[in-house]
């Protein structure tokens, strides 16, 4: 047990470190990444003058303010900076294509595990240095914020967010693992991208769709990755409903761990060593 | 000019086929930024579901908007199509030292370097921004003069031409820096502020940042000013109206002189690499 409890905290040191080779290109790059949401501040200005009918402060677009709308998008950055897995999938179908992957098979470590590490280290990282850029756009938007939630909301606004860094990983290494079947499932993953950046609420709060959709896009997993825990932080879920979406959100966690650990033994038996 | 012509229409006859070997991917990248482009499109219908108009008294409702997306997309997908896969290869170019050849061959080294590859296949997005504009008219019931539809494609090539520049200034700083992935993706971040009618930048912020991006980096003029052609008849009203197509004349010569003056800049500080 000790023996592989250091084995783990090698791998996360040493992913660490690499990550923090490149950090000044990696805060300005972080800082960067906000100045889409300023031509969405300007776009939702515009779009919330437009509407007629009462005071400017009153007017909502499905229940969200013009104020509400902009940290919205803010707080979606804070889910993606959890939920998003650049080059999880990819890699794991380029480890398959060209063989790398047999290091795993033939080496006592779970491939998994050492990915989720290395994850959580690359994560850990990011936040390390991403904190700063972060912080300072939040302090000049503060003013789009309602103020702080209350207690019980902050706690559920964190652990949705350590659930979308888990449902993040577990689903797109799910899609990776497709490989052994497909080895290249690049169209696969570009549909996945397309799909969970409009249903995800990365790119509107999923409350604006209308009939059906609506309602799907509250069952379906991709809402976790950036649109829930930006409403909880907001207060727009609460009660009974909030309750049932973080269930609803663990059982997706479990459902995506199951489905890999069972994808990853069943691909690994069919597995025939390309490029080996 | 004849032989560039020549050069030209090889450089885009060995793009198709190279394009036609791969035809399933050729296909799936087609398709894909289609489906880019009607995903964006639900979420502007749905902005409408709860808004006349982007912006009080702007204009831009529904189908002026979408003729405003449109023209967005015909000039995103013709630089996609001729340049970009090309400003990104050149810090590679740079940095294996393949440029020596580039430099060797008896024709302009920036037209070499820019029109090397063309994807034909973001010319997918040429069609739908063709086929938005119809519909729209449609919708609007609106038919623009002959004056409108010849100075249309014209500002649609001026859009192109500071979109080119800027993208290939940002490109050949790779000379200097060696790398040059973040810069690119800077082009990304600068162009997203054209994405949306100039209007929308008011206030004591939006103020400022619509002159930045007018008259020091002019991207904003890239789609705005044809877009307005298709939209409403020419009736200046306003000093604004008079002066903003002269100047994206202006921006155009300017932004095309600039990038070429930098590229050639760059040249000189070129060193060569592994040869």
């Amino acid at each position: 047990m000790i023996a592989r409890t250091a084995t783990w905290w090698t791998i996360l040191r040493i992913s660490m470190e690499e990550r923090l080779v490149y950090r000044g290109e990696f805060a300005l790059g972080t800082l960067m990444r906000f100045l889409p949401i300023v031509t969405q501040v300007f776009l939702w200005a515009a779009v919330f003058s437009a509407m007629g009918g009462s005071s400017h402060g009153r007017r909502t677009v499905a229940g969200y303010s013009y104020h509400d709308m902009i940290a919205y998008y803010l707080l979606t950055m804070i889910s993606r900076a959890f939920s998003s897995m650049p080059a999880l999938a990819s890699g794991i179908a380029r480890d398959i294509r060209d063989g790398t992957v047999k290091k795993y098979l033939v080496q006592p470590i779970d491939m998994l595990g050492f990915l989720l590490l290395y994850r959580v280290a690359h994560k850990l990282v990011y936040y390390l240095v991403a904190v700063g850029p972060f912080l300072l756009v939040f302090y000049v938007c503060r003013g789009y914020f309602p103020g702080w939630p209350d207690g019980p909301t902050l706690l559920a606004f964190l652990l949705s967010l350590v659930m979308s860094f888990l449902l993040g990983f577990f689903l797109e290494a799910t899609l990776g693992l497709f490989s052994f079947w497909f080895l290249e499932v690049s169209s696969l993953l570009f549909i996945y991208m397309l799909f969970s950046f409009f249903f995800s609420g990365h790119m509107f709060p999923i409350d604006m769709l209308p009939g059906v959709a609506g309602t799907i896009v509250k069952h379906i997993p991709l809402q976790y990755l950036a649109y829930f825990p930006a409403a909880v932080f907001l207060g727009k879920v609460r009660g009974a409903e909030l309750a049932w979406g973080l269930t609803l959100q663990f059982v997706w966690v479990v459902f995506f761990i199951v489905a890999s650990r069972i994808i990853f033994s069943l691909g690994a038996r069919r597995y025939s060593g390309f490029g080996a | 000019m004849g032989r560039y012509l020549r050069v030209f229409l090889t450089f885009a006859r060995n793009s198709l086929v190279r394009d036609m070997t791969f035809r399933a991917n050729f296909l799936i990248d087609a398709v894909s930024s289609v489906s880019w482009v009607f995903l964006n499109l639900a979420f502007y219908t749905l902005i409408f579901r709860y808004a006349p108009a982007i912006g009080a008294n702007t204009g831009w409702e529904k189908y002026p908007f979408f003729l405003f997306i449109a023209t967005g997309l015909l000039i995103n997908s013709l630089v996609q199509t001729f340049f970009m896969t090309n400003a990104d290869d050149l810090s590679e170019l740079v940095r294996t030292g393949s440029l020596d050849f580039a430099l060797l061959t008896p024709i302009d080294t920036q037209f070499l370097v820019s029109l090397t590859r063309i994807e034909w296949s973001s010319l997918g997005n040429f069609l739908v921004g063709l086929a938005l504009i119809g519909y729209s008219m449609y919708k609007m019931q609106y038919t623009p003069r002959p004056m409108e539809w010849v100075l249309y494609p014209f500002y649609v090539a001026c859009g192109v031409v500071i979109y080119y520049s800027l993208m290939f200034a940002l490109a050949a700083t790779s000379v200097w820096l060696g790398r040059n992935q973040t810069l690119l993706d800077f082009w990304f971040y600068i162009t997203n502020f054209s994405r949306y009618p100039m209007e929308i930048y008011r206030g004591p912020w939006g103020t400022p940042l619509r002159r930045v991006f007018t008259f020091c980096l002019p991207v904003l003029v890239v789609v705005n000013v044809p877009a307005r052609f298709l939209v409403r008849p020419i009736t200046p009203q306003s000093l604004e109206d008079w002066l903003l197509p002269g100047f994206a004349i202006v921006a155009a010569v300017a932004s095309f002189a600039g990038a070429r003056w930098l590229f050639q800049r760059a040249l000189w500080s070129y060193r060569s690499a592994s040869s």
